[in-house]
């Protein structure tokens, strides 16, 4: 029988980052900018995160901490190093008028190298005599659910069995989509991703809003990383286990027409897609696992190949969406 | 024109911005190098400064250790020569689709497909069939998988314009999947979890070894390429429409080039072309296949293929650029005992200088002299 109840919340901790991501990437490429680099911001703010965590560690023993810093310390870290990609990225696309698609491998190559590099090698950098990067005591604050959960049954597994980041993601997400649909502030953003001339024209700041948007955009998709590494994988950092999680979020913007609240429900169903194989019976056969695991990038596919075939006018992207923009090229 | 979007704008006398930015006309062919040349030299200092700050040796020292890691040995000369060719294979084959303006990131799908095809032919007709059937076979098979790979967006980008960013990316997993899947199909022994060396007695279907020289086939090949492809986009119709469909698709439809065609053409080339690059890795080099043989050259190759302006003669140099930092990298970090991902940094920085540098390659900056009146400056 499939158990709904284990699956659902394994699935829901799985879209968490893949809904900070895709919501961050929605902001970006509502300002025109297709930020293939979002893959590597994640992976620098989930390090940033580590690297806070790990000092503030070795600088206090885990019974002083308090909830404060052992939080705030690592977030702040976070969101400074993926807002310093972010800027990284605007300085060359938006001042620089550089190809987007080229900074933004270029972006996800040095992002994953430094996750990496500094994952790796962070104990030497520091020399600790610690075996490997374990932040439990971190974690435990970041893991921290409602006291009440496990009081509740299934309904306090499925809802409320979560660590603060995950409601904070979705928090993230209704409010991005509250400010694009009904503020002047998202008025202007969507004018001048589909239309920066036109934008211009009517007095908006283009270079301002791609730069706002843009580094917003990169620090929510870094708090997907932190929450991957400080809750998901309970504080234990290792190289490459972040995976593709990045280019499935870049994915999933297509796959919710730009619409950060839809992203909640399809970061969910791509979650359950990604830990399917584990639920689905394999047999004696050990191989089709690997086959299962194909699941979400083919229904990505499917998904992409039919939004394109219908063709509404709503669910285009971004009409200048990769372009830079030259006033004086009009 | 008094409000440029500038960051400096702010700095106005009487309403005018110091600076504004103009679009240059084509510069001296010296100039541009000039420019790139310094932004390199730019970023190899940025990268000596990190690395000294990371391990704490002196700059000089740190080049002289890179410059160990890629020319060091007879060995590491080989090492560094084998993998600018697979690097300079892959640029070759997503060169053509990215002047037809078509962003193909599928380019570690289509060399894992390719090479997976080449391990079946090698695992399946290994003893059946004379060797050299074998090896045409397996040439054939890895150029038709990877073409089909890069064929299938390409189709639906001519028919329905489907975004073929994400399409070749998507593409990437599922061929990586499919490795994984034929990795435990065929693993020996049972529960390995790999492959191992194919055919490690009988030597069925490994490319022939010229000489004592390992991998001097594989730079041949590849050298052959370039030059076929510096032919081919430069000296060619196919070339030519190229190009015509990259710059304006509605000037090509104009002038009767059938757009579909061109675009669903040139990516079966491209991702042959990864198929090709597929065969040399597995028969040719490594002869064993992982999910990770490709090793995120299809990535690195897109930059490298952009940063050479899709000319493939200047792409030996920017492959060889990054081959070189990356392999001076690892030997930094085997040498300081870092973690070997240290090479990505440093292409990271040298991407971000030369990406940076098209700027002025591209657009001058036209300073307001003091007296009011516009002048012109060259920067």
């Amino acid at each position: 029988m499939f158990d709904l109840v284990s699956f659902i919340p394994r699935a829901v901790a799985q879209s968490i980052p893949l809904l900070y991501g895709a919501t961050g990437e929605i902001l970006t490429e509502k300002s025109g900018n297709l930020n293939l680099g979002i893959p590597g911001i994640m992976y620098v703010g989930g390090i940033c995160g580590v690297i806070g965590a790990f000092l503030h560690e070795q600088a206090v023993p885990a019974d002083e901490m308090t909830a404060l810093s052992a939080i705030g310390i690592p977030m702040l870290a976070s969101l400074i190093g993926s807002l310093l990609m972010g800027l990284l990225y605007c300085f060359l696309t938006v001042t620089l008028r550089a190809n987007q698609n080229v900074t933004g491998l270029a972006i996800t190559t040095f992002g994953v190298g430094f996750g990496n590099f500094f994952g790796g090698s962070l104990i030497k950098l520091t020399d600790s005599d610690v075996p490997s990067i374990a932040l439990s005591a971190t974690s435990n604050y970041f893991r921290q659910a409602l006291p009440f959960a496990d009081g509740l049954g299934w309904f306090g597994r499925i809802f409320l069995s979560y660590g603060f980041l995950a409601y904070l993601a979705i928090i993230i997400a209704l409010a991005s989509a509250y400010v694009l649909k009904h503020t002047r502030v998202g008025l202007h953003l969507r004018a001048v991703g589909e239309n920066p001339a036109t934008a211009d024209a009517a007095g908006i700041n283009i270079a301002k809003y791609k730069y706002m948007a843009t580094c917003l955009g990169s620090m929510i998709a870094g708090l997907g990383g932190l929450y991957y590494v400080m809750d998901y994988a309970c504080g234990v950092w290792s190289n490459d286990a972040f995976g593709d999680r990045g280019w499935l979020a870049i994915a999933l913007v297509i796959f919710t027409i730009w619409k950060p609240n839809m992203a909640i429900p399809a970061s969910i169903l791509f979650g359950g897609l990604y830990i399917l194989y584990l639920y689905l019976p394999t047999g004696m056969n050990l191989s089709i696992k690997e086959l299962y695991k194909m699941l979400p990038y083919i229904v990505t596919i499917i998904v992409l190949v039919i939004t394109s075939m219908r063709n509404k006018r709503e669910n285009q992207p971004p009409e200048s969406l990769g372009l830079p923009y030259f006033r004086e090229e009009r | 024109m008094s409000n440029n979007c500038q960051p400096n704008g702010h700095t106005r006398v009487n309403n005018q911005p110091l600076f504004h930015i103009t679009k240059r006309k084509a510069l001296p062919w010296y100039y541009t190098w000039g420019i790139r040349g310094a932004a390199i030299v730019a970023a190899l200092l940025t990268c000596a400064a990190v690395t000294s700050l990371l391990t704490g040796e002196n700059p000089l020292e740190v080049f002289q250790t890179i410059g160990y890691g890629a020319f060091g040995t007879t060995r590491k000369t080989w090492i560094l020569l084998q993998n600018l060719a697979i690097l300079l294979c892959i640029s070759l084959a997503v060169t053509p689709a990215f002047k037809m303006r078509f962003w193909n990131i599928g380019a570690e799908g289509q060399v894992l497909i390719g090479g997976l095809a080449t391990a079946a032919c090698m695992i399946l007709l290994g003893d059946k069939v004379p060797n050299a059937v074998l090896i045409a076979t397996m040439v054939i098979s890895s150029i038709a998988a990877g073409a089909v790979w890069g064929g299938i967006p390409a189709f639906f980008k001519a028919k329905w314009n489907t975004n073929e960013t994400l399409f070749t990316l998507m593409m990437n997993y599922v061929a990586t999947q499919l490795v994984a899947f034929f990795v435990i199909v065929w693993e020996v022994p049972k529960g390995a979890g790999k492959i191992g060396i194919i055919n490690q007695d009988t030597m069925a279907g490994w490319l022939p070894q010229i000489g004592d020289y390992k991998y001097l086939l594989n730079i041949l090949i590849v050298a052959m390429l370039t030059v076929a492809m510096y032919v081919y986009l430069n000296y060619t119709k196919h070339g030519y429409e190229i190009t015509v469909v990259g710059e304006s698709e509605r000037t090509a439809r104009y002038v009767g080039i059938k757009v579909d065609k061109v675009i669903i053409r040139t990516m079966l080339l491209s991702g042959a072309v990864c198929g090709i690059a597929g065969l040399l890795l597995v028969g040719g080099t490594d002869h064993t296949i992982t999910t990770t043989i490709a090793g995120g050259r299809g990535f690195t190759a897109v930059m490298v293929s952009w940063l050479a302006q899709f000319n493939p003669i200047v792409m030996v140099l920017t492959s060889f650029l990054l081959v070189f930092l990356d392999r001076g990298a690892g030997e930094i970090s085997t040498v300081f005992a870092l973690n070997h991902s240290f090479g990505d940094i440093l292409t990271g920085i040298i991407l971000f200088f030369i990406i940076g540098s098209e700027f002025f390659v591209n657009y001058q900056l036209n300073f307001r002299k003091n007296t009011g009146k516009e002048g012109k400056a060259n920067v």
